[in-house]
């Protein structure tokens, strides 16, 4: 039977404001995609469901963003605590499907994270393509570049890298590259023009889907996203999605 | 000890049941325990055509309980009946199907297709998230009876009606649905409520408002359940915001036959056999050799 774990935090680090990173023991194997559902204590109630940012033999890492009651609580756990958290969930990355070409990891902001694990899985001549609004909310850059052959970043302001979208890169690295899949997850608008470069040149292209959720496993039906005109469940049938499914 | 209860003619192994629309049809909660430990399944409300829901997000959190609007997504009954049951007629526990259709007609013909399938049909006349059907059945003593009347008639199996909270008397419902055939009622469902984010100024739920559960309403669960235990003789399944073994002991007290869990199932998976087990204890703890010497126990105090 499967149950949720007790997860004792062996390191936290806290590279900007707002953004925590956190290694936990955890008994369970993990696929690039995939995310865990946490208790946070307090008075919150439901779970937080949070990407998997990396994971080992014992080990997993994940990395969020401080956004409301839950993040902030989780965020006041020590080195030493430990955590209820209930996962691998759902479908992640199928990197079967990439082809012999140029894999391109493509990711906005807290979106890039679980694209960590996928870069690493992917052949070492993976492009990514991380966006950022400016140049102090850069994170974890150096681990993206060490699990590509190229990194490229873009901020909205132009602080660092290219200024505009990682859209205008990717379209740039798709006409130059053999380009046979890309993979994606960040903000609603992002991943919709990355599907539609997808489309424009043919290929294979998977995208991450974020929603507000309840169980977590496909039981109570509140996190849904819309694919081919019907309402799928993103915590059981996604969070990773073929793009040419969802209706964005 | 005896943990048996019985449900309108129907035995239940315990008095624990799964709240429709918490706990799936079994499927993904059947991986985390042994689904023969509850007293029954609720499954998800069924329609006689397959159901899309409403838009996301369909789930708010508020302090001590959360608010959802999923609109009665299912697959619709063919699907049920070729999928689901099979499934969960492998489990030694009782299948409750909760039947949400938009009409009466809509009602009577999936009790019918229904059949004796299944061991009770719920007839759910109090879901706040839909706009036809639904709470609107529910709200109204001579439209409960009518539908109960008709919906009963159709009925192979023994019937529950689940009642609403949002109304004025629910003892003056639940004796309309006792008198028009009900076998059983369960209660309560959703409150209906609202949380709105001050910052975009915009709900939370895609729908606006939806269906107020977890713990924060169970004292409300509880006082309903007191109040229409002392007017109905028919069995009651009790529910709202149950989370732990003590909360189905309240419920049983205030007159409940059974219990159902809802909230506490989309925090964790197997939490309804958490809540079995620590119910258990408190029997065992309590010296109550019986379940059934809880039911309507209340020692009321005198005014």
């Amino acid at each position: 039977m499967k149950k949720s774990h007790i997860c004792k935090i062996l390191n936290i680090n806290n590279p900007i404001e707002g953004i925590y990173d956190v290694i936990v023991s955890f008994p369970a194997s993990a696929m690039p995609g995939q995310f865990i559902h946490i208790l946070c204590g307090g008075d919150t109630l439901l779970r937080r469901p949070i990407s998997i940012c990396d994971s080992g033999d014992g080990w997993l890492r994940f990395v969020y963003q401080v956004r409301g009651k839950g993040t902030k609580l989780l965020s006041q756990y020590k080195e030493g605590d430990s955590l209820d958290i209930l996962g691998p969930l759902g479908v992640g990355f199928n990197f079967s499907k990439k082809g012999d070409g140029v894999p391109v990891v493509v990711g906005g902001g807290i979106g890039i994270f679980p694209l960590l694990k996928l870069s690493k899985a992917l052949s070492g001549k993976t492009q990514s393509i991380l966006g950022f609004r400016t140049k102090d909310l850069i994170v974890m850059k150096d681990e993206f570049d060490a699990c590509s052959d190229v990194c490229h970043i873009a901020t909205d302001d132009g602080s660092y890298g290219t200024k505009g979208f990682v859209t205008d890169i990717l379209e740039e690295v798709v006409k130059n590259n053999n380009v046979t899949s890309i993979y994606s997850c960040g903000p609603v608008p992002m991943m919709k023009g990355v599907k539609q470069i997808a489309e424009k040149y043919n290929i294979y292209c998977q995208l991450s889907m974020e929603q507000r959720m309840g169980c977590g496993i496909g039981a109570c039906a509140v996190c849904t996203c819309r694919s081919h005109g019907e309402n799928v469940k993103v915590c059981q049938q996604g969070p990773v999605f073929d793009a040419q499914d969802l209706d964005l | 000890m005896n943990t048996k209860v019985n449900i309108a003619g129907v035995t239940l192994n315990n008095p624990i049941v799964t709240a429709s629309g918490t706990f799936g049809n079994g499927w993904e909660t059947g991986q985390y325990f042994n689904l023969s430990e509850l007293g029954a399944i609720c499954v998800k409300a069924i329609t006689l055509k397959p159901k899309e829901g409403n838009p996301s997000p369909r789930i708010a959190e508020v302090t001590a309980g959360i608010l959802n609007s999923v609109g009665l997504q299912n697959p619709g009954v063919e699907h049920f009946l070729t999928y689901d049951v099979p499934n969960l007629k492998r489990y030694d526990t009782k299948i409750i199907a909760n039947i949400s259709g938009s009409s009466i007609e809509e009602n009577e013909e999936i009790a019918t297709v229904l059949g004796d399938s299944v061991d009770l049909i719920e007839l759910n006349i109090s879901c706040p998230n839909v706009k036809e059907g639904g709470v609107a059945f529910g709200t109204d003593c001579g439209m409960v009876a009518e539908i109960t009347k008709k919906v009963k008639a159709k009925c192979k199996v023994p019937l529950i009606v689940k009642l609403s909270p949002n109304v004025t008397n629910i003892s003056e419902i639940a004796k309309s649905a006792e008198n028009a055939g009900a076998d059983a009622l369960s209660l309560i469902n959703t409150l209906y409520g609202m949380k709105i984010d001050v910052k975009s100024r915009r709900p939370v739920l895609a729908r606006n408002a939806g269906g107020f559960s977890g713990p924060a309403i169970k004292p409300v669960a509880v006082r309903m359940v007191w109040e229409v235990a002392k007017a109905v003789k028919v069995p009651l399944i009790g529910m709202g915001g149950v989370m732990n073994g003590e909360d189905v002991a309240e419920f049983m007290i205030a007159g409940a036959t059974a219990v159902a869990t809802g909230t506490a199932n989309l925090v964790t998976p197997d939490a309804s056999l958490t809540i079995k087990n620590e119910f258990l204890k408190f029997m065992s703890d309590n010296n109550i050799d019986d379940v059934n010497e809880l039911i309507g126990s209340i020692r009321e105090n005198q005014l």
